[in-house]
């Protein structure tokens, strides 16, 4: 008896948890979506919100652009981020791997705020990296490196940066080296052994990690409203100002929800696509950040 | 390195080069902001115009130093009362979790547990809106029932601690979870032979094993809260917490006092953060 009453106690927090701050607040908001308005506080379910997310050209732009942004940026911050965790994993040795691993973490203990700030010194027409080229004599007059797509894709990487690196580094150190050295032996070559071995090997690790990077990249804000300026379009943005400028909640709660359905989509595929289950890659490259 | 695999010097010497230069970008933005935190200048950024410490001391305007600038102050205040009660109840909610995920079983445990690690993968503007727009409904019906309005369920700071909640609480289970697995539970049913009840063995023996793990995801959670944005946005009031407070003053054109508050926060987190990663290395040893 008393190990029942345990049992209910230990449940309670996660139903009242998950129940009032994750399933109903979904499902209020999906409905919230469906409310079409006809006059002033009198409302009727209809499709009407989505439709215009259909038949105005700026708002699914804006979705398809925000939605290929963020597989480019996580394609590259794979492409940037795999031969650094290689690196960490199989080619430091000692006390120079944690080292290196620490060091790639504790950016991200910095508040996203605080490095997007630092990219907009870096970028700006007066900043760092103009004022060097023009000392360097490589360009005449100021560059403004801010405001555009290139800037927005530095920040979205850089942002992203640990979610990869962390799961990279914790599946390639569980490769075994033998295997690579037997790969070498069989007479592979660096391609071969990369292709055959290393790559498949740290497949979860690459699924997880493009998995959370995707998904933070498509609900960023900050990086693509400061880095890009005026003209960033990200939906994000479209949903903020539905919700805060124009009190469109209704119009603002579809376009969260077809966010919400974009990323659960590539989320679900992602790990359909390499038969993983979410505990097994969320849930483990978080339990080890 | 393999020792057993030929090297080709050269590509070697180009991989380290090109791993040094990826610590240069990682380190580049953080350089730069503490940097400019000294410089003798209105504006963050160059010409370098000699070092001063005004934008942490300066008490007078235009250089209104950190230690001297009410608003900020009070954010950074918004911000650890925040960020206190969102580390309290991820810790409480996450050690329960923990206990129940690894000791009990119960239907449709497997879906539980998904929807346990769901947080995580659902963009955080869209759990701040639809905390909004339900806390929100809740209020307008008790309203127009019996014109009773609820302050708390308008945007403002408990929304924005439920928001956070929502889910480094999850970020929480998994933290203790991955100890409250390794613990030996032959020590506990020792204690119970001894005579213990369940709850003195667990307060006695478990709970005092899983300590690291809880200050280790109290102070993830706390770092996580503070420097919160996307879910904070939706959900918050008048008292705007720090994030909120310098992207409010990084749109209106920026002075070194961002410098100073960012320098200041970097040091703090890191601290923190190292703490937190010694804790996690015990905890594997």
């Amino acid at each position: 008896m008393a190990r029942r009453l345990g049992f209910y106690l230990l449940l309670a927090p996660l139903v009242v948890w998950l129940g009032a701050l994750l399933i109903i607040p979904h499902i209020d908001l999906f409905i919230t979506s469906l409310q079409v308005k006809v006059r002033p506080r009198v409302y009727e379910l209809g499709f009407a919100n989505y439709a215009e997310f259909f038949t105005e050209p700026l708002y699914w732009n804006t979705f398809a652009r925000t939605a290929l942004m963020s597989i480019a940026a996580t394609l590259l911050t794979l492409l940037v981020g795999f031969p650094v965790s290689y690196y960490i994993a199989k080619l430091a040795r000692g006390p120079a791997r944690a080292v290196l691993f620490v060091l790639c973490l504790l950016p991200f203990w910095v508040s996203e705020l605080v490095r997007t700030f630092g990219w907009m010194i870096l970028l700006r027409e007066t900043g760092v990296v103009s004022s060097a080229l023009q000392w360097l004599g490589l360009t005449s007059g100021p560059i403004e490196f801010l405001y555009n797509d290139a800037a927005i894709m530095v920040g979205l990487v850089y942002t992203s940066m640990l979610f990869m690196v962390v799961p990279l580094v914790t599946t390639l150190d569980s490769l075994d080296d033998s295997y690579i050295e037997a790969g070498y032996d069989l007479g592979g070559n660096g391609f071969a052994v990369m292709r055959e071995i290393v790559i498949p090997h740290a497949m979860p690790g690459i699924v997880s990690g493009c998995i959370v990077v995707f998904m933070l990249s498509l609900g960023n804000y900050l990086t693509p409203i400061l880095l890009g300026g005026k003209d960033s379009l990200w939906f994000t943005e479209q949903i903020y100002s539905q919700f805060i400028t124009r009190f469109n909640w209704e119009q603002g709660s579809a376009f969260g929800f077809l966010l919400l359905i974009l990323s659960s989509l590539i989320v679900w595929t992602g790990l359909k696509l390499t038969g993983q289950t979410l505990g097994a890659t969320v849930g483990q490259g978080q339990a080890n950040r | 390195m393999i020792p057993s695999i030929p090297q080709n010097p050269l590509l070697l010497a180009a991989y380290r080069v090109y791993v040094g230069l990826f610590f240069v970008y990682l380190a580049a933005p953080l350089v730069v902001v503490s940097v400019f935190a000294f410089n003798d200048s209105q504006f963050p950024s160059l010409p370098w115009n000699g070092f001063t410490w005004d934008w942490f001391f300066g008490d007078a305007a235009p250089r209104v130093g950190l230690f001297h600038d009410g608003p900020l102050l009070k954010a950074i205040g918004v911000s650890v009362l925040v960020a206190f009660f969102v580390m309290l109840l991820s810790v409480a909610v996450g050690t329960s979790n923990a206990f129940l995920f690894e000791r009990e079983a119960f239907p449709l445990k497997n879906v539980a547990y998904v929807l346990m690690l769901t947080p995580l993968v659902v963009p955080g503007i869209i759990l701040g809106i639809s905390i909004l727009v339900m806390t929100n409904g809740v209020a307008n019906r008790v309203y127009d029932a019996f014109s009773i309005e609820i302050e708390t369920l308008r945007p403002g700071l408990v929304l924005v601690v439920l928001g956070q909640f929502s889910f480094i609480a999850t970020i929480a289970t998994l933290v203790i979870s991955a100890r409250l697995r390794k613990f030996d539970i032959g020590l506990e049913e020792a204690a119970l032979n001894l005579g213990a009840s369940r709850w003195t063995a667990v307060r006695t023996v478990t709970l005092p094993y899983l300590a690291p793990a809880m200050v280790g995801a109290g102070i993830v959670a706390f770092l996580m809260s503070f420097e919160n944005f996307n879910t904070t946005l939706m959900l918050v009031g008048s008292d705007a917490p720090l994030t909120i407070a310098l992207f409010t003053r990084l749109r209106e054109g920026s002075t070194p006092v961002l410098n100073a508050v960012s320098l200041i926060l970097m040091i703090a987190s890191a601290v923190l953060a190292l703490i937190a990663i010694a804790l996690q290395r015990d905890r594997r040893a």
